[in-house]
């Protein structure tokens, strides 16, 4: 069971960066603005969340203009999503074992 | 340690967060019903009232502006119901109405239905009344296939059945009203009822 537990990422004990990565699971790219609206959570706190996520290279930036209104967009890498999915397999496997 | 029930708590929340960030949910089975009976009430003071039923593609009568007011309410009427019911809905599921997704709906929506409706405007200008109930079917039923993949899934079902209506009406002219009243009416009802039961209820 311990080794079922190892393999859950610290970076994703935070319920939110847990929501940014599931959010950025199922669509291509959101910015800033959709993901606070998902979360319903403050602008310095969804920063600060993405910031980590950024670090860890879970997720990426993508800077854009429309018109001249800058537009940053966020995207999920491919360490990232394979993170995202070794937790969920972990969360699966630990509720599964416990059910035996 | 974590228990058992914070880990299936977690995936629930993943689910529920992977869910509304990619799918409307807040549509209500009501606003289907409501729209449905404001329809039927529609047609039948259109026909009875107004005796608008035309018989031929090119009716020489032309289109009053009694018609186009009376769609014109009715649409209203269905639209605000269905913003006010996803409203109340959005709220019992602790979610914010007007979000990315939902945004991502009007627009796939508006497309088809504007190109439509410049088309029918256009058309009925020339007086080409009689293709006005069948077009309106069939691009409504076009827009919300387009949709169908972001929203609950009978809204495909429900758009295919717009479309054939619409297209058999085009064909059969004659049949136009009453098949706009199946169509925008009866189906709209039935869907309305199947999603409520579905989703709603309990």
């Amino acid at each position: 069971m311990k080794t079922f537990t190892d393999r859950l990422h610290k970076a994703f004990e935070s319920r939110v960066r847990l929501g940014i990565m599931s959010a950025l699971a199922v669509n291509d790219t959101l910015d800033f603005n959709a993901l606070k609206e998902y979360l319903d959570i403050t602008d310095g706190n969804l920063a600060s969340h993405i910031k980590a996520l950024e670090k860890e290279e879970f997720i990426g930036v993508e800077k854009t203009f429309i018109g001249k209104k800058p537009n940053t967009r966020y995207f999920t890498t491919k360490i990232g999503r394979e993170a995202f999915n070794q937790h969920l397999e972990a969360l699966e496997s630990i509720v599964k074992s416990r059910k035996l | 340690m974590k228990e058992e029930k914070d880990y299936i708590k977690e995936i629930s929340e993943i689910r529920s967060m992977m869910e509304r960030s990619s799918k409307f949910l807040s549509l209500s089975g009501w606003a289907g019903i409501m729209a449905g009976i404001y329809a039927l009430v529609g047609v039948y003071v259109a026909d009875s009232y107004f005796g608008f039923n035309p018989q031929e593609i090119s009716d020489r009568g032309g289109i009053g502006l009694n018609i186009i007011l009376l769609a014109t309410v009715v649409l209203i009427f269905a639209i605000f119901t269905a913003i006010l019911l996803s409203y109340k809905r959005a709220g019992k599921r602790e979610e914010k109405l007007w979000n990315s997704t939902t945004r991502r709906l009007v627009i796939n929506m508006a497309v088809p239905l504007i190109s439509g409706g410049v088309v029918i405007l256009i058309l009925a200008s020339k007086g080409l009344v009689g293709l006005i109930a069948p077009l309106t079917m069939i691009f409504y039923g076009l827009a919300l296939f387009n949709v169908s993949g972001i929203t609950i899934k009978e809204i495909k079902g429900l758009g295919i059945n717009q479309i054939i209506l619409g297209l058999i009406g085009l064909y059969f002219v004659e049949y136009g009203l009453l098949l706009w009243a199946l169509g925008f009416g009866v189906a709209h009802i039935l869907y309305g009822i199947v999603m409520y039961f579905k989703y709603e209820r309990g």
